[in-house]
């Protein structure tokens, strides 16, 4: 077991934990921010994915030993009130069925267009694709991030 | 309007005085409690007044409605208050939504979500539930004011007699409306007066979902909660024999390791307590990844069950279930179903002289389909929240069918129903999968063990391999053409392990459009456990049948929607046997609109077009594809999907739902595969199991719904056997290759002969 001092949605939180530990299980089991989704562990369907500063990361395979003092950024620090684009884009476009890989989707997206503001279909497509959505929503999913990017 | 021959259950409307003492006020104290999110800009109401089980309004106008059914992604949460509030008539903006407990007596048992049945079994009770509701405020208006209550109307959530001209919102009647005797026979709208139903509303739990907030059981946290796990044979036919727990019992954070049996051999089962693994090595801890790693460092031996015979309570009774030992290959099924078909199989429907008839045709086509074992694979893996004490259960769990497990429960527990509680989760997916419980009776026992509240948890590699799996099915169709191309004879001879797909649609199309039909059916026993997927067995012949009648019309040098309206006519003009179970007018109907909606003809230059219908839980659909190759890659660039379900209640959600189906069923028949090597499941983790992905989805989907006023049917399934057809016959005029074989993809990448004969 060790300290670690994180830097999560702006606010400083500490943890004793084995080194080892994936991010996604430190913010669900010991921080109690459970938006962000556990779905294969193994990097494979993106429904962990955070902002690690603005990079999109599958929080699975990210060991809290590795986060330095960079800052992690979920699905609860997205926006105050849920109105960051992409969300407001996601509830125009009634995108959720289940809505279990939703977050993970969201901030995907929300990277992408962080760091290409105005996507083709294309760029969308291979941003996207290591996000499964089970319901199949991706038409949907689609047609948000093209809306939160003329946002 | 008419009256319904349906009252309202009078149990349904909880007297309000019983529990509170002599008071007919019960206020609520518990939503007073909840946070409201940003959405709910509402002001919540000093005191709430229920009407019934489904309705309390506040004094300030505010109505909070309860949603039934489990839900799963279909919106039912949603929608099914939609019907609540068209009849109640009240302003949607006004309205709470809350999910109910398990607490069948009070819902209607309505609290099963599963077999596209939702809003077909709601739409009479909860109607009914909202009418009576709202004739109770209009009674309690008539009284205030003297007035007769047939002269007042409602709009929006406000009551007015125009006589008197006075007015008031239903918030000031609620408390009167709550001493009232319950109306009886009260009736309702007219389709044509609707005003909520029929006009989209978004999903209610939308800003909840996009803001990331613990609404699913895996989110779900109580103080002293430990985490539990289990280790599951690695293979189908083995059970434990010893456990080595050393080193797992030494890592940090672990509390426990035990073996525990969940249903006891003389326990009679029902359909819903399907399970290989009764026997369960369980690792208990604080957190979840500690019991992840301490369950790896397990070093358990396991052992080969015997066969066994096993009665279980199905829908039409006892049976007896064979299951055998061993441990199955894909390969072996595969050479068993090709040796079962050769067969004489148990026949289910004849028509006419179908052996005379085949003798007697111009053309004969004989074409064999084949699919393999799917995995559900829900976003959520299994899971489920239990604190057993010594008077009482608490379960929190996603579960599609709460009635279905309370047997296993109450027997397991040694505890009457009423003293088991369950919460309905929101559910990351269904599928069918979560109709089975006995999730939440590992939950229980490992709770009771622990007199602890429990949190058990599979991973994603203990969801894949632990059983419930769409059957492999194979079926054989055979097609006579006399010599002006007509259909003249058809036979069908399905089979699979470990059960038939033909035995609930032999009477489906194109039975009763030929005059000689055979249907026969076999299965081969297994011991891997099977389960509903999203439209059971009609999630094969859907496809299969529909690529072989694209072939006859091929063959009979007919267009493939000219060809289905020809065998519909027959069937409505002159239908053969008594049986059918379809409308052969609503189901050309969709072929119609999807022609119309798709401009069906000859494809632009480079675009490949397939076309299917089908029908099934109760709902006709009709699906156009529009592909084109990139390589060996298939790219979909638009579906066109033409639907009737009756009324529809919530059009956007329904389409999304739609949709969903379409680009899933799309991904099922090019992707979908479980196999198995000596009874172990090949693939336990979304790295060999290939699921549908961004880049592979339709670029465009068109959903139309035919208008009509008829009762509401299914949705959720009906769209998806259809489109694996429409995509085999959109591929076959891409390669010119015809697909027998699920999962397409291994054809696409590896070329075989172009016929089967």
């Amino acid at each position: 077991m060790a300290i670690f001092n994180l830097n999560i949605n702006g606010k400083k939180q500490q943890v004793d934990v084995d080194p080892a530990t994936p991010m996604l299980w430190v913010l669900r089991d010991h921080l109690d921010l459970v938006g962000t989704k556990y779905g294969c562990g193994v990097a494979q369907c993106g429904a962990c994915t955070v902002h690690l500063d603005d990079v999109a990361m599958r929080s699975c395979q990210l060991p809290v030993s590795a986060v330095g003092d960079k800052t992690i950024t979920t699905i609860e620090g997205l926006s105050e009130k849920g109105d960051h684009p992409v969300q407001k884009a996601w509830l125009e476009h009634d995108v959720a069925q289940c809505g279990y890989c939703q977050a993970g989707q969201i901030m995907n997206a929300s990277a992408l267009l962080k760091s290409n503001s105005h996507p083709s279909d294309e760029e969308i497509e291979a941003a996207m694709n290591g996000n499964i959505c089970r319901c199949a929503t991706y038409v949907r999913i689609r047609a948000a991030i093209k809306t939160a990017a003329k946002a | 309007m008419k009256p319904t021959n349906k009252t309202i259950n009078r149990r349904s409307f909880l007297k309000v005085s019983a529990l509170a003492g002599g008071g007919m006020m019960l206020s609520f104290s518990w939503l007073a409690g909840c946070k409201p999110s940003p959405e709910e800009t509402l002001s919540l109401p000093k005191e709430w007044f229920e009407l019934n089980s489904y309705i309390k309004i506040g004094d300030n106008g505010v109505v909070t409605l309860m949603a039934p059914n489990p839900e799963f992604g279909q919106n039912v949460k949603t929608s099914l208050p939609m019907m609540l509030a068209e009849e109640l008539d009240i302003d949607w903006k006004n309205v709470i939504v809350k999910q109910a407990d398990f607490f069948p007596q009070h819902f209607d048992r309505l609290q099963f979500t599963g077999g596209s049945t939702a809003m077909s079994r709601a739409w009479k009770p909860l109607r009914t539930a909202g009418a009576t509701a709202r004739q109770m405020l209009v009674d309690a208006a008539g009284q205030t004011w003297k007035v007769p209550a047939t002269e007042i109307t409602t709009e929006g959530g406000v009551l007015h007699h125009k006589g008197s001209g006075k007015s008031a919102g239903y918030g000031e009647m609620a408390s009167i409306a709550a001493k009232l005797p319950v109306p009886k026979d009260v009736p309702l709208k007219k389709v044509g007066d609707f005003k909520v139903i029929g006009n989209s509303k978004r999903n209610v739990e939308g800003l909840n979902i996009v803001t990331g907030k613990p609404l699913f059981t895996l989110d779900y946290k109580e103080p002293g909660m430990l985490i539990a796990m289990i280790a599951h044979p690695r293979a189908f036919g083995l059970k434990v024999r010893s456990v080595d727990d050393s080193a797992a019992r030494s890592m940090p954070g672990i509390t426990d390791v035990f073996t525990i049996k969940t249903l006891d051999d003389k326990y009679e089962r029902n359909g819903f307590d399907t399970t290989s693994y009764t026997d369960l090595v369980v690792v208990v801890g604080k957190s979840t990844w500690e019991v992840m790693n301490a369950k790896k460092a397990l070093k358990i031996e396991w052992e080969k069950t015997p066969e066994t015979n096993m009665v279980v309570q199905g829908w039409g009774g006892k049976e007896t279930v064979n299951i055998p030992a061993g441990l199955e290959s894909t390969d072996k099924h595969k050479a068993m179903m090709a040796e079962m078909a050769k067969r004489p199989a148990k026949l289910l429907r004849k028509d006419g002289d179908p052996e005379g008839a085949f003798k007697k045709a111009a053309k004969v086509i004989e074409r064999t389909y084949t699919a393999p074992f799917l995995a559900h694979n829900t976003m959520e893996p299994r899971n489920c929240f239990a604190h057993v004490t010594a008077d009482k259960a608490d379960l929190y769990g996603p579960i599609q069918a709460p009635e279905f497990i309370m047997q296993a429960l109450s027997a397991r527990l040694g505890m009457p129903r009423e003293k088991i509680q369950i919460r309905l989760a929101r559910m990351g997916g269904g599928f069918g999968q979560r109709a089975y419980g006995h999730h939440l009776v590992e939950a229980v026992v490992i709770s009771q063990k622990l007199n602890a509240p429990v949190k058990l948890v599979y991973s994603r590699e203990d969801d894949m391999t632990a059983g419930i799996y769409r059957p492999t099915y194979t079926v054989t169709y055979k097609a006579g053409l006399d010599e002006n191309n007509n259909l003249i004879a058809y036979s069908i001879k399905a089979g699979g392990i470990p059960e038939s797909p033909l035995g609930f649609s032999q009477n489906r199309f194109p039975a009763g459009a030929v005059d000689n039909y055979l249907a026969e059916e076999w299965k081969i026993d297994s011991n891997i456990t099977i389960g509903a997927f999203r439209a059971p067995r009609s999630n094969f012949l859907g496809g299969a049948e529909q690529s072989f009648m694209d072939e006859v019309a091929e063959l009979a040098g007919k267009d493939p929607i000219e060809f289905r309206l020809e065998l519909f006519d027959r069937a409505i003009k002159n239908p053969v046997g008594k049986d059918n179970d379809y409308d052969a007018e609503r189901y050309a109907g969709v072929l119609k609109l999807v022609k119309e909606k798709s401009n069906w003809g000859p494809a632009k230059s480079g675009v490949h077009r397939g076309v299917a219908a089908y029908f099934c839980h109760n709902t006709y659909v009709a699906e156009v594809i529009d592909l084109t190759m990139k390589g060996e890659k298939p790219v979909v660039e638009k579906v066109y999907a033409a639907v009737d379900c009756g009324v529809v209640i919530n059009p956007d959600a329904a389409a999304n739902m739609g949709e969903g189906a379409i680009v899933d069923g799309i991904g099922n028949a090019l992707f979908g595969e479980m196999t198995f090597q000596d009874g172990v499941p090949q693939k336990n983790n979304f790295n060999t199991y290939r699921m549908i992905r961004h880049s592979e989805a339709p670029k465009s989907i068109e959903v139309h719904f035919v208008k009509n006023e008829k009762d509401p049917t299914g949705l959720g399934e009906p769209l998806f056997p259809p489109i694996f057809a429409a995509l085999g016959n959109a591929l076959h005029k891409a390669t010119g290759k015809r697909f027998y074989e699920q999962p397409f993809q291994k054809q696409l990448e590896t070329p075989r002969p172009a016929t089967q004969m």
